[in-house]
């Protein structure tokens, strides 16, 4: 009787995940949705908890009490700029919570046979890859370690030996009986740590938000594991629901960049040798980069009908979010209609633009994604690019020697008057010179994106309104 | 090839088929052009200046029996003493001008039995491709701009509101309904001159650009769309209507101009202004009714003249664009020259059946009635960018600077396709997970296999549908909730939670329950953060 009830909480659970997901398939229904995740969570907990007997009830009310109030903290001080960075450490912990599982339940020999073993292997393979692959994509994204992909001679071959041995260490781990095996467990996870920090190392800063989808993926596929280990369906479903959701993410992102998901992860810009110092010689465009200044930008803004903004990760570093949104009402206030461009990769998350322009209460219908804003670009009289380089990179459509080559971009040159506001000259992430700066319609602000919106907005105010009969 | 422009023989009709602009441009694709004496004279183009330009003037007979292609502006008629012009056209000859094939059997008829090609530029799909030849379009811009002129011409005051010595005047009120190219054009007239302007639509879709050109958009509290094809709204449902109704009736206390451009192809015309509201309006105001041709949509009009009832003036003229003609003539000649270029010049010149602009143009070819074309996909109005090219399946040739996403092998699926589609990478997943399946499925039970393969068999199903449903559910969030997404699942993730918790539950004081417990901390601080991220995320996004 007590396995039904638990049975019929599981499966009312795997369906409010579910519900959750569809939730967020839009803007109206997604707190919903987040509401029946938690639920969902509730549900599962509880009736995991009542229907096993509570003989250790002290310690897991205490591990459950501590780590939620950690998790609560963490969640409640994260500013928004650092999402992408919990989200990657949040997904460690999902590996290292998988790893800890598996190793458990090899201690407490509830099962035996061959199946079983390969399941806690398996499980503890894919968790530690987690593990240590969010951790460095934590400190990636953190800025504690360089962006720039680490590139080891033979680099495929390591992967290989690596996998290979993992292999091999399962075999002799099935053929021990009891917990004989347990060195061949440790063993393997430490190859498996390994091995997910190099993938993770060697993919660049720019496909970030493909890793971090990746990992997302990962630590899905980490929780199905586990149920197949503990022939528990909750865990099997809901992690393989988290694993698509991830799988889907890291497919829409290829695909934004144009290149297939194996060469995000096993390529890394820069590796097809000598191809990326071509555009210096071929490409090296001609003509002078234009600067302008804050009054002049202020000028064109404040006679523009129609602007566009595109935001990069240079407004999330400059958290020049609310600062954007304040010039933005201005300027809606003086009649323009002012929209924003959003690149499926801009920002170092899926969707991390939308996350910030919603923090800063940019209404979200005037939010456009890329294929939707496209055509409208030449009609458009000011185009703002803020802290964003690739996604607007004319090279990708030109070029066929740029590493970022058919990679769809917004087509900012096609407007009338184009500003790019840039901490420097230096490259984006990809390492990519950019043919846009050197356009007739594209000016340089250079500094700061905050320093350079503070300006803007101040002397957008200290401008008269425009009046309603001019 | 030889291209005649005749004089225009239908009453009151002041239009050319080509200003001296335009047999310019017909000459750099390669055509003769000769043009009957006096054509252009009532739209003020002396012969003079066609021959300037290169033409060369003909008598009628001439332009009409003698040309290749003729231009024309209205129809072919019957002329008085029982000749009809169709039956000067040169048999086999091609002519292009307005038909409305859908009132022009007789005329059709004619065609079709002295072998004339006809195009009939009121057919001319109202896709992006062919905007600069539809000449309904800048027609009904002219016939738009014209109504306010004539409105302004009868009624007794200022538009713009006049503070004088002698007293305030209050600015004129303009209602117009329909907001189509004319009602747009009226909109951008009766605001250049000072006046309020307000304007009704049944297309949600036209907010922006009524907006846009100064006028406020008024609407009914009715969620129905009245999206119908080709830039045209489509017959609403009666609540609407009544709602509808009950909101003219309010405007009109209130109005002093009513401009109505309400069509719907191939009906008559609503009926959207009654008598109760012309007799609500005050006298002196006046009603333009831009629909007159097709019945009128205000009760009164009478198709043509200017009549008066109440008080209220309501002009019901069917020949805005004539009284235009100067402009109108150079216009419509300037689509025509896009049309003729759009059939390949003088050199190329060819009736192209795959070429849908021509194709849906086609009335009569070869001793054939080609009219109405084969059914299309209808494509949808330009009025919403964004959908409109997402629904039109012949996505009409995309911009050539997405090229390189073609050539470039495998490339992508358009991102809007993608999720209907499988990835590759799908595919391969689920090839493998059946290798798995069948290859326990053949291994023979009795050679000692683990009894736990069923179990796992068992598993392995509830997992791949899993897979499935959360492939089906994912591709439908939107790109702006990619990282709620993220974080929703990363704190489902944490279900594992679940796994620490039966560990350290059952095995109670071993190693493993310590074990256990930790991993319920672990997972925790994921399942609480996360949820809890999402909310503080969700909670920002707002309208």
């Amino acid at each position: 009787m007590e396995t039904g009830l638990r049975t019929a909480a599981y499966i009312a659970a795997t369906i409010l995940f579910i519900l959750s997901l569809r939730g967020l398939s839009s803007q109206v229904t997604a707190r919903k949705g987040n509401i029946y995740g938690m639920l969902g969570m509730g549900i599962a907990i509880i009736a995991t908890l009542t229907c096993s007997g509570l003989d250790a009830f002290v310690p897991i009310l205490i591990a459950l009490v501590v780590g939620g109030a950690i998790g609560a903290r963490m969640a409640q001080t994260v500013a928004m700029t650092a999402m992408p960075q919990l989200v990657a450490l949040l997904h460690s912990f999902v590996g290292l919570a998988a790893v800890l599982v598996g190793f458990a339940t090899y201690l407490a020999q509830t099962k035996t046979g061959s199946v079983f073993e390969i399941e806690i292997f398996v499980d503890v393979f894919i968790g530690a890859i987690t593990l240590t692959g969010s951790i460095l994509a934590y400190l990636k994204l953190k800025g504690s370690v360089s962006g720039r992909p680490l590139l080891l001679p033979g680099r495929h071959l390591l992967n290989l030996v690596l996998v290979t041995s993992a292999v091999g260490l399962g075999y002799l781990f099935v053929q021990g009986t009891g917990t004989e095996g347990l060195w061949q467990l440790i063993a393997m996870s430490l190859i498996a740590c390994v091995l997910g920090a190099h993938l993770v190392a060697a993919i660049g800063g720019a496909d970030m938000p493909v890793v971090v989808s990746m990992l997302n993926s990962y630590s899905g596929w980490t929780a199905s594991a586990a149920g197949f280990m503990l022939g528990n369906d909750l865990l099997i479903v809901t992690g393989a629901l988290v694993g698509s959701s991830g799988a889907i993410l890291s497919i829409i992102m290829c695909r934004a960049m144009n290149r297939s998901i194996w060469n995000v992860i096993f390529g890394g810009f820069g590796s097809d040798s000598g191809k990326s110092p071509a555009p210096s010689t071929d490409a090296a465009p001609e003509g002078d980069i234009q600067e302008t200044q804050v009054d002049e930008v202020v000028e064109r803004l404040a006679a523009a009908k129609s602007v566009v903004i595109v935001p990069g990760y240079g407004m999330a570093v400059a958290r020049a979010q609310h600062k954007v949104h304040e010039m933005t009402e201005i300027l809606r206030d003086r009649g323009a209609n002012v929209r924003f461009a959003i690149h499926p990769v801009a920002g170092r998350l899926p969707g991390h633009m939308n996350v910030l322009l919603a923090e800063a209460n940019v209404p979200y219908d005037i939010v456009l994604e890329m294929d939707e804003i496209n055509d409208d670009l030449p009609d458009t009289d000011v185009v703002l690019v803020i802290g964003a380089n690739d996604i607007v990179n004319p090279g990708a459509e030109t070029d066929e020697s740029s590493p970022i080559y058919g990679m769809p971009v917004l087509q900012v040159w096609e407007s009338r008057f184009v500003v790019i506001m840039k901490r420097s000259r230096a490259t984006g992430y990809a390492g990519v010179d950019n043919p846009l700066f050197y356009r007739d319609s594209a000016h340089m602000l250079f500094g700061d994106a905050g320093t350079s919106m503070d300006g803007i907005v101040a002397e957008l105010r200290a401008m008269a309104p425009a009046g309603a009969g001019a | 090839m030889k291209i005649g422009i005749p004089r225009e023989t239908h009453p009151g009709e002041r239009r050319v088929a080509a200003s001296p602009a335009a047999v310019a441009r017909y000459l750099k694709l390669g055509f003769e052009v000769t043009v009957e004496a006096d054509a252009g004279a009532g739209a003020s183009y002396p012969d003079e200046k066609y021959i300037e330009a290169g033409a060369s003037i003909v008598s009628g007979d001439a332009a009409f029996g003698e040309s290749d292609v003729v231009l024309k502006v209205r129809a072919p008629r019957e002329l008085e003493g029982g000749a009809h012009e169709v039956d000067r056209i040169r048999e086999g000859a091609t002519l292009i001008s307005f038909l409305f094939p859908a009132q022009a059997e007789d005329e059709i008829e004619r065609l079709r039995a002295r072998g004339i090609t006809t195009l009939a530029v009121d057919q001319i799909p109202r896709i992006t491709r062919a905007q600069k030849m539809d000449a309904l379009s800048s027609t009904a811009n002219i016939a738009g701009y014209r109504a306010v002129v004539e409105a302004s011409n009868e009624f007794g005051s200022f538009f713009t509101g006049q503070f004088t010595a002698a007293g305030k005047v209050p600015p004129a009120r303009v209602l117009v309904i329909g907001a189509g190219v004319a009602g747009l054009a009226a909109i951008g007239a009766a605001r250049g001159l000072g006046a309020i302007v307000r304007a009704f639509d049944t297309r949600e879709s036209v907010r922006d650009q009524i907006k846009s050109l100064g006028g406020e958009f008024l609407t009914v509290q009715i969620e129905e769309s009245g999206e119908g094809g080709g830039g045209y709204a489509k017959t609403m449902s009666k609540e609407f209507i009544e709602a509808e109704m009950a909101l003219f009736r309010e405007q009109a206390k209130d109005i002093d101009i009513v401009i109505t451009t309400a069509l719907i192809p191939g009906k008559k015309a609503p009926t959207l202004w009654t008598k109760d509201m012309v007799e609500t309006m005050r006298p002196g105001s006046v009603v333009v009714d831009l629909a007159a041709e097709q019945g009128g949509n205000c009760e009164g009009t009478v198709p043509g003249e200017r009549t008066v009832v109440d008080g209220v003036v309501i002009l019901g003229y069917t020949d805005l664009a004539s009284r235009m003609a100067n402009v109108a003539s150079d216009l419509y000649g300037t689509n025509l020259a896009h049309l003729l270029d759009e059939l390949g010049g003088a050199e190329g010149y060819s009736i192209d059946h795959e070429n849908e602009v021509v194709r849906c143009a086609l009335i009569t070819e070869k001793g054939e009635i080609m009219w109405p074309p084969p059914k299309r996909p209808e494509p949808t109005p330009a009025a919403k960018p964004p959908e409109a090219t997402k629904a039109a399946p012949p996505a009409p040739a995309r911009p050539a600077a997405k090229a390189p996403t073609k050539s470039h092998g495998h490339g992508p699926a358009e991102p809007s396709e993608a999720a209907g589609k499988f990835s590759p990478l799908s595919i391969v997943f689920m090839v493998v997970l059946a290798a798995i399946w069948a290859g326990l499925r053949l291994q023979p039970t009795a050679s000692g296999l683990d009894p736990k393969a069923g179990e796992f068999l068992q598993h392995l199903t509830v997992f791949v549908l899993a897979c499935f449903v959360g492939w089906q559910v994912v591709w439908n969030v939107t790109p702006a909730l990619h990282t709620p997404l993220m974080s929703v699942t990363n704190a489902i993730s944490g279900i594992i939670v679940v796994g620490g918790l039966l560990l350290a539950t059952a095995e109670a004081g071993n190693a493993a329950a310590w074990v256990g417990a930790i991993a319920v901390l672990f997972a925790t601080i994921n399942v609480v953060g996360g949820f809890q991220v999402t909310r503080r995320m969700l909670r920002m996004f707002r309208k």
